[in-house]
């Protein structure tokens, strides 16, 4: 068949058979081989890779979803904080208040009784003092008097109640020149 | 490549400024090897010339190469994964997924072969001692021509149905009914008969040319340099020299264009197989 070489021609376009099933077997054997032995290996590569793209990117974004879930409640709680320090403040605030309030009512309270006391004190201190000087200034009008008019009249009923009348009217008049 | 040819020229004594014999401008010859062996296999007689036993150690090379880097590849890539995994990708994203859709996918290993076996042969051009592209022996691009032929037509009939695939393939839409007089024969001749040629030849014409332009402008180089300068001082020849110079700087520079070339070429020839194989998947 190959016609080309044997009859020393040099014809470029011939087609010498030999040629031509050479470079079809030539061309099947480096398909054959590349099919089998060569391309399925990076096929598999590749897709592992595509597989280990897009699972690294939805890794990123569920652990991107994660932290701002997490962000969302560390916000919630921030806020939840401020307004519970918010609403300690305002009770301390106010318990604070009601604390003044109370110890200045029971400061005036006591401040009243210790007033009153004294008051009383004053009272039963004057009550017995006016009680004794009648007593002795009665005593010493009779006892004047009893010098005056020349006889004794130190433990006579009557001559005591002379007296008590005449302090009772003194009073009475001193009580009225208040009064008036 | 030009090896042999220099070597015949340098034999002759053939130099522009030496027993001028005329510039050995090199000729289709060039594309033609010596056989190494013949081989018996199955009634065929199979000739082992260098450009078959450099489509083979592309072969192995491409075998070799993607099989080291993708047997165990990791998820995380590491050295020769990572250049070997920018081609895949290359492939799978910028031509199957881009051309075919969602379906793409299922063509990567046919187009993935495509692409770097074309390209190693291709490559086979520039690579020192190589120094042939294999894919400018026409029988090897008609080879990968015919393979894809082979795969669209049948799949496309397979997932239209054969009256459909034919309407796709041959009634483009939206056009007046008197129309279709005229361009389903059009249609037929371009998709169904030159289109395979057409797959075929661009490969082949284009890494033809570019060996053709290399061989030239090293053999320029050559026959326009005085190799007697050293014994004969008189064959000193100034305009040789600068001739040999400037012939060696576009050898250099033909080289990387070529580096270029080889690339693309590779990658239009999947990049069509994918678009043809869209026509069978994708009805328009």
């Amino acid at each position: 068949m190959n016609l080309l070489a044997s009859e020393g021609s040099t014809q470029v376009l011939g087609v010498p058979l030999d040629e031509l099933i050479l470079g079809l077997v030539a061309f099947f054997v480096v398909f054959g081989a590349l099919a089998k032995f060569a391309l399925p290996g990076i096929r598999k590569a590749l897709d592992e890779r595509t597989a280990a793209i897009e699972g690294g990117i939805s890794r990123a974004e569920a652990r991107e979803a994660e932290a701002t879930a997490m962000y969302e409640q560390y916000q919630s709680q921030l806020a939840e904080a401020r307004a519970e320090a918010a609403q300690i403040r305002a009770a301390a605030q106010a318990e604070k208040q009601a604390i003044i309030e109370e110890a200045r009512t029971e400061a005036s309270a006591a401040a009243a009784a210790v007033t009153a006391r004294a008051d009383a004190a004053i009272e039963a201190e004057r009550a017995s003092t006016v009680a004794s000087l009648r007593r002795e200034v009665g005593s010493l009008a009779v006892s004047l008097a009893g010098k005056v008019v020349g006889e004794s009249l130190e433990d006579d009923a009557r001559a005591r109640a002379t007296v008590d009348r005449f302090i009772a009217d003194l009073e009475a008049q001193a009580n009225g020149a208040a009064r008036s | 490549m030009s090896g042999e040819l220099t070597a015949v020229a340098a034999e002759g004594g053939c130099h522009l400024s030496v027993g001028d014999c005329g510039f050995p401008a090199p000729g289709s010859e060039i594309f033609f090897f010596d056989e190494v062996a013949r081989w018996t296999i199955l009634n065929t007689e199979i000739s082992v010339t260098k450009p078959m036993i450099l489509l083979w150690i592309s072969a192995i090379v491409v075998i070799a190469v993607f099989v080291a880097a993708f047997r165990k590849a990791k998820v995380v890539p590491k050295g020769l994964q990572n250049v070997a995994e920018y081609g895949y990708l290359f492939v799978r994203d910028g031509i199957a997924r881009d051309t075919i859709g969602k379906e793409g996918d299922r063509f990567v290993p046919l187009l993935f072969a495509f692409f770097f076996f074309i390209w190693m042969n291709n490559l086979m051009g520039i690579i020192p001692f190589a120094q042939f592209p294999v894919t400018s022996k026409f029988a090897i691009p008609v080879a990968f021509a015919t393979i894809i032929y082979l795969a669209w037509v049948p799949l496309g009939i397979k997932r239209q149905g054969l009256g459909p695939f034919l309407k796709s393939m041959t009634m483009p839409p939206d056009v007046p009914k008197l129309m279709y007089v005229l361009l389903i024969p059009i249609e037929i001749l371009s998709n169904f008969i030159v289109r395979p040629f057409t797959h075929s030849v661009r490969l082949f014409a284009n890494m033809f040319a570019g060996h053709m332009l290399i061989a030239t402008f090293s053999i320029a180089a050559w026959y326009l340099f005085p190799t007697d300068l050293i014994s004969d001082p008189d064959a000193l020849s100034f305009l040789g020299l600068l001739g040999s110079a400037a012939s060696t700087v576009v050898t250099i520079a033909l080289t990387g264009f070529e580096f270029g070339i080889q690339a693309l070429q590779a990658y239009v020839f999947t990049l069509l197989a994918a678009v043809y194989l869209n026509d069978s998947v994708n009805a328009h």
